[in-house]
């Protein structure tokens, strides 16, 4: 083993470990654009509305990544739209963690008392209002200590967008072990970055949770 | 040809990975619940350098891609003198993977028993395998029960990543089968849908499961109502 390669490799890892986690920022961004729609499907009155919500959730849920990432990456294309790979990846990343943060917000949102928005109505509070004042900060901060789990899932799972040439962490590893003849230091140096954005996410997530529970008592 | 037609032709191909991908998810999940109990138990050991060690093997585990993982072992592993098939690096490493998962929700499920039972287990004199093989483990299994399914059915779309390191599976052979027939999309497109099928008949079959495992808890409550 020689470690000097991970000594020389530590400026390209650092770049592509920010390019790692500007790719999952941008997924969850996406992820979670959609399953606000799909989660407000679920609440609909159209039965129709609910059945294609609940399909939605169960095909993202079903379909691994890397054939979510290859379907984007195909099906663009053949209707027409040319995009560069990084659009399909942020695409895919998005869709996949949709599923799973529509079922969170529609689990904290279910949890608050009914009675909460109809002393709402009672105080005149418009629906809007409703939303933005009682149920959104506490449905945010039930499902928060979630959704950073699933930013961390999400973060590895992004290593699979190296499939379509996106240089992220995996694939500098890869060509860094390429170039070198060195696989295995590179591959535990860029694991090194993994385990290192992983501590910070967690980091950043508990003082989310606390600048979110800021006034309540347990 | 049309889409049908293409199908059957490669029938023998796809049904082939389809084996592989299924052998490759039993097999790993068989080793991930064998390394993730024993890894359980083990933590229960009063000894505190092996916990230390047993405690990185999850976070490290936990905290990198399973991708890495897997190059990590399957083109790392020959400079330190492992040299694996891509199938065997694959099982190995599924279930390397799933182990650590796995050792998480049994130290939950240990940790969720109910002190009591065990207390008076011993105080009826068992010993304490007895209590651990005719209390704590079906009590915990019953517990634990939803996390195992949930942890087999992301493993089984972990399978599909074993296709980048050349094992034969579905996902490889509906590329091989693009690669010949220059439409990309439509074997992707069915892929997608059989694993869709896949993973909810699993989840509806073990929703199943877990209402009969369940059973007692509504049974004995009913008759508390009563």
């Amino acid at each position: 083993m020689q470690f000097g390669v991970i000594i020389d490799a530590f400026p390209y890892l650092l770049q592509a470990s920010i390019a790692t986690i500007g790719y999952t920022a941008s997924g969850i961004v996406v992820g979670a654009a959609l399953a606000i729609v799909v989660c407000a499907a679920r609440f609909a009155n159209s039965i129709l509305f609910q059945r294609a919500a609940l399909a939605y959730v169960s095909f993202c849920r079903g379909v691994p990544l890397l054939v979510m990432l290859m379907l984007i990456f195909y099906l663009l294309p053949l209707i027409g739209i040319l995009v560069p790979a990084s659009v399909s990846a942020v695409l895919a990343l998005g869709l996949c963690t949709s599923g799973y943060l529509a079922e969170m917000l529609r689990g904290s949102l279910t949890a608050i008392p009914r009675g909460q928005a109809e002393a709402a109505q009672a105080f005149g509070m418009t629906g809007i209002d409703t939303w933005r004042r009682v149920l959104l900060p506490q449905a945010i901060r039930t499902c928060l200590p979630q959704v950073i789990g699933e930013f961390i899932a999400l973060m590895k799972a992004s290593s699979l967008i190296s499939v379509i040439g996106i240089s992220e962490l995996t694939r500098v590893s890869m060509n860094i072990a390429a170039d070198t003849y060195r696989p295995l230091e590179a591959y535990i140096g860029a694991g090194i970055f993994y385990l290192a954005i992983n501590l910070c996410l967690a980091g950043l997530g508990t003082l989310a949770e606390r600048h979110f529970s800021r006034g309540i008592i347990a | 040809m049309n889409m049908l037609q293409t199908l059957w032709h490669y029938a023998p191909l796809l049904l082939s990975g389809a084996g592989v991908t299924l052998w490759t998810w039993l097999l790993g999940s068989v080793l991930g619940l064998a390394i993730g109990a024993s890894v359980a138990l083990l933590r229960r050991l009063p000894v505190r350098p092996l916990q230390w060690v047993l405690r990185i093997y999850i976070e490290i585990i936990r905290g990198t891609p399973f991708l890495l993982q897997l190059f990590l072992l399957y083109s790392g592993g020959p400079s330190i003198g492992i040299r694996l098939s891509a199938l065997t690096a694959g099982v190995v490493c599924l279930g390397v993977h799933a182990g650590a998962y796995f050792a998480e929700v049994f130290r939950a499920g240990f940790e969720g028993l109910p002190k009591g039972q065990i207390e008076a287990a011993s105080s009826f004199g068992m010993t304490s395998f007895q209590i651990l093989y005719r209390i704590s483990l079906p009590t915990m299994l019953v517990a634990i029960f939803p996390s195992i399914v949930s942890i087999l059915i992301s493993l089984s779309k972990e399978t599909v990543i074993l296709s980048i390191i050349t094992v034969p599976n579905l996902m490889y052979q509906v590329q091989s089968m693009t690669v010949e027939t220059y439409s990309a999309f439509s074997g992707i497109a069915a892929l997608a849908v059989f694993y869709w099928v896949f993973v909810e008949c699993v989840a509806r079959f073990s929703a199943l499961i877990e209402y009969r495992l369940t059973l007692f808890a509504r049974r004995d409550s009913a008759e508390v109502r009563a």
